[in-house]
């Protein structure tokens, strides 16, 4: 019971916060909407078992990237650049985009929850099938990454240092030496 | 318990979510937040399902699409920032020099 | 009974950190100025209460009853979260930290309680996450308030702290690999028991003695996280007026500077654990850990506080190059070889 009760908590926080980063106009606020919703998801990865994905969440997501949006946000000055140049009215209420946006977005809904409970018993509780134990050792877990996934692991290393490189020479002025 | 269908449903949700922010938001920054909406819906369907088989793949993956969309992130705010020093918006309408 | 009695004493335990930590950050203020005032050779404050004791009482009174100013062009939602996210963050990242042995409170309970807020088995991660969103108030707080000199001092605080980020993390790993474990608790009790150096004399088996250049490391970067010491350029009160907390006054100032007093004890907390064997020391029972364990707190306090006001500050840029092209490399090769030496002996 307990169970249920977080479960729902964290669902209706984390498509609260994602429904209002999609619909805020202040992109500030958006960025911090975002931090919010992956909270939520933290949490429920915990309730998933999954401890070291859910701190990896939180450090990674809310703790580095996030932080990077927001530096982009605060350089660009972006709030008072929202795009109030090129069209008067907040997308969202202009009508033709809201109708046919809210209906593609509840199709999707639909064609995705149909597709993903193809699996044959849906219904079971998360977990019935083993217990927790073997599940969120950390120590399995490295095991398996730096085995049976070394591969994998040292391609997204390179594929890390190839994205810092990129970036850094992507943002520089022109005509810098 | 929580049946598994709850967290396919909710995940499907958000990935919607994350896909009309794509299509309806004028604002660069807003649409690469609304891809890592989408990022994390499928990170919680890997786990929803990792945890149901009942073995550590689904959190092995989610270990790296998370650092894949770290670089991911991190290459497309460049992208922006090189834009917004040529145009000076943020508005992806701007950016139509090579329509026809 | 006993069923009903277990919460309640959890209750109580949890009632008492969340004091002690605020009570912590008042003797803190007054502490710094009197320390300071001794080591510039004069008294600190010495007027309200015997010797100055009661001054923190006078300096909360102060800042309650100032008046509660807000910019024009602030944020209206940010100005008040950032201080809310900072003070937050502080006292969460304490949760995980144990700050004593299993204990049955001398029979009271039948089954011992662990003395901490909550035994995670990943709590060496989860302090390093909540001190990571501890970067959001800074920064937030320079950006709300809408003014250059705040909105600098924001800036760089943040990216000092995610500079410096790195050496931290990465040192922990270093521990990490010598326990064999994530959870704070388990890396305390492997630091249980002596080794007898040539054969005579005990020497506690704390991680201090075999990994001192990742203690140095660890506390370097522990007091750039915290903005303290040489390291509070972003706060300098002689540089940048006062930095992302210029437009601050009241209650909304006095959260950032507990904030850092409470990072401070957090920091110090963790470095116990990790480093100086936490709650063991020879001779002293365990149900009495948590006595040696402030101890062991009140001593990195001081060493803060005694660098503070013994060493000058960097400047930004250097600040910055230490960070990156010094530490974080230093700590790297600390990690290699320690793994290196994990390896060495026990196979």
């Amino acid at each position: 019971m307990p169970e249920t009760v977080t479960f729902f908590l964290f669902a209706a926080l984390a498509i609260g916060a994602s429904t209002l980063v999609i619909a805020q106009r202040n992109p500030m606020y958006s960025v911090l909407l975002l931090i919010a919703s992956f909270g939520a998801l933290s949490g429920l990865y915990i309730q998933l078992e999954a401890p070291f994905v859910a701190v990896a969440q939180i450090i990674i997501y809310a703790g580095a990237i996030m932080v990077l949006f927001l530096f982009v946000v605060m350089l660009l000055n972006a709030p008072k650049e929202d795009g109030a140049d090129w069209d008067r009215l907040h997308p969202l209420r202009q009508p033709g985009v809201a109708r046919w946006g809210t209906l593609l977005a509840v199709l999707l809904i639909v064609q995705l929850a149909s597709a993903l409970m193809a699996v044959r018993e849906y219904n079971t509780p998360v977990g019935a099938q083993s217990d927790a134990a073997t599940v969120n050792s950390v120590a399995a877990m490295g095991r398996s990454i730096f085995t049976r996934h070394t591969f994998a692991f040292e391609a997204t290393s390179i594929l890390i240092l190839v994205a810092m490189v990129g970036a850094v020479v992507l943002a520089r002025r022109e005509g810098d030496q | 318990m929580i049946p598994l269908s709850y967290y396919l449903i909710l995940s499907a949700t958000l990935f919607a979510i994350g896909a009309a922010g794509v299509f309806m938001r004028r604002n660069l920054i807003t649409i690469l937040l609304s891809v890592e909406i989408m990022l994390n819906a499928v990170n919680l369907t890997f786990v929803a399902f990792g945890r149901y088989a009942g073995d550590l793949d689904g959190q092995i993956i989610t270990f790296f699409v998370m650092t894949v969309a770290a670089a991911e992130a991190a290459v497309g705010l460049a992208l922006v920032i090189a834009l917004f020093r040529h145009r000076e918006s943020l508005n992806p309408d701007a950016f139509t020099s090579l329509k026809w | 009974m006993e069923p009903y009695i277990r919460p309640v004493v959890i209750g109580v335990m949890i009632f008492i950190v969340f004091n002690a930590l605020i009570i912590a950050s008042a003797i803190l203020v007054l502490a710094e100025r009197k320390i300071m005032g001794f080591m510039q050779q004069r008294y600190g404050p010495y007027l309200v209460g015997p010797h100055g004791m009661l001054q923190p009482i006078a300096d909360i009174l102060k800042l309650v009853f100032k008046e509660e100013l807000r910019p024009k062009g602030a944020d209206k939602w940010l100005f008040t979260l950032a201080p809310i996210l900072s003070i937050v963050t502080a006292f969460v990242a304490f949760a995980t930290v144990p700050f004593g042995a299993e204990t049955t409170l001398f029979g009271f309970l039948d089954e011992p309680i662990k003395l901490g807020i909550a035994d995670v088995n990943v709590a060496v991660l989860v302090v390093f996450a909540v001190t990571s969103m501890g970067v959001y108030g800074i920064v937030l707080a320079g950006w709300a308030s809408n003014s250059k000199y705040s909105l600098f001092g924001g800036l760089r605080a943040s990216a000092q702290m995610i500079s410096y980020e790195l050496a931290y993390a990465t040192s922990l790993a270093a521990v990490i690999l010598l326990a064999g474990s994530l959870s704070l608790r388990e890396i305390v009790d492997a630091q249980q028991g002596f080794w007898y150096l040539f054969g005579v004399i005990p020497v506690p088996k704390w991680y201090f003695f075999v990994q001192i250049p990742g203690f140095i490391i660890y506390v370097i970067a522990g007091v750039a996280e915290t903005n303290r010491a040489p390291f509070d350029f972003p706060e300098a009160e002689q540089e940048l007026v006062a930095g992302y907390n210029t437009e601050y006054s009241s209650v909304r100032f006095a959260l950032f500077p507990q904030a850092e007093y409470i990072n401070m004890v957090t920091m110090s907390a963790v470095a116990t654990d990790l480093y100086l064997g936490g709650w063991h020391f020879p001779g002293v029972p365990p149900a009495f850990g948590w006595i040696v364990f402030l101890a062991k707190v009140s001593v990195f306090l001081f060493v803060y506080i005694w660098m503070r006001w013994t060493v000058p500050r960097y400047r930004y840029d250097q600040l910055m190059m230490f960070g990156w092209k010094y530490l974080f490399p230093a700590s790297v090769l600390n990690l290699i070889v320690t793994a290196a030496l994990v390896l060495y002996f026990n196979a």
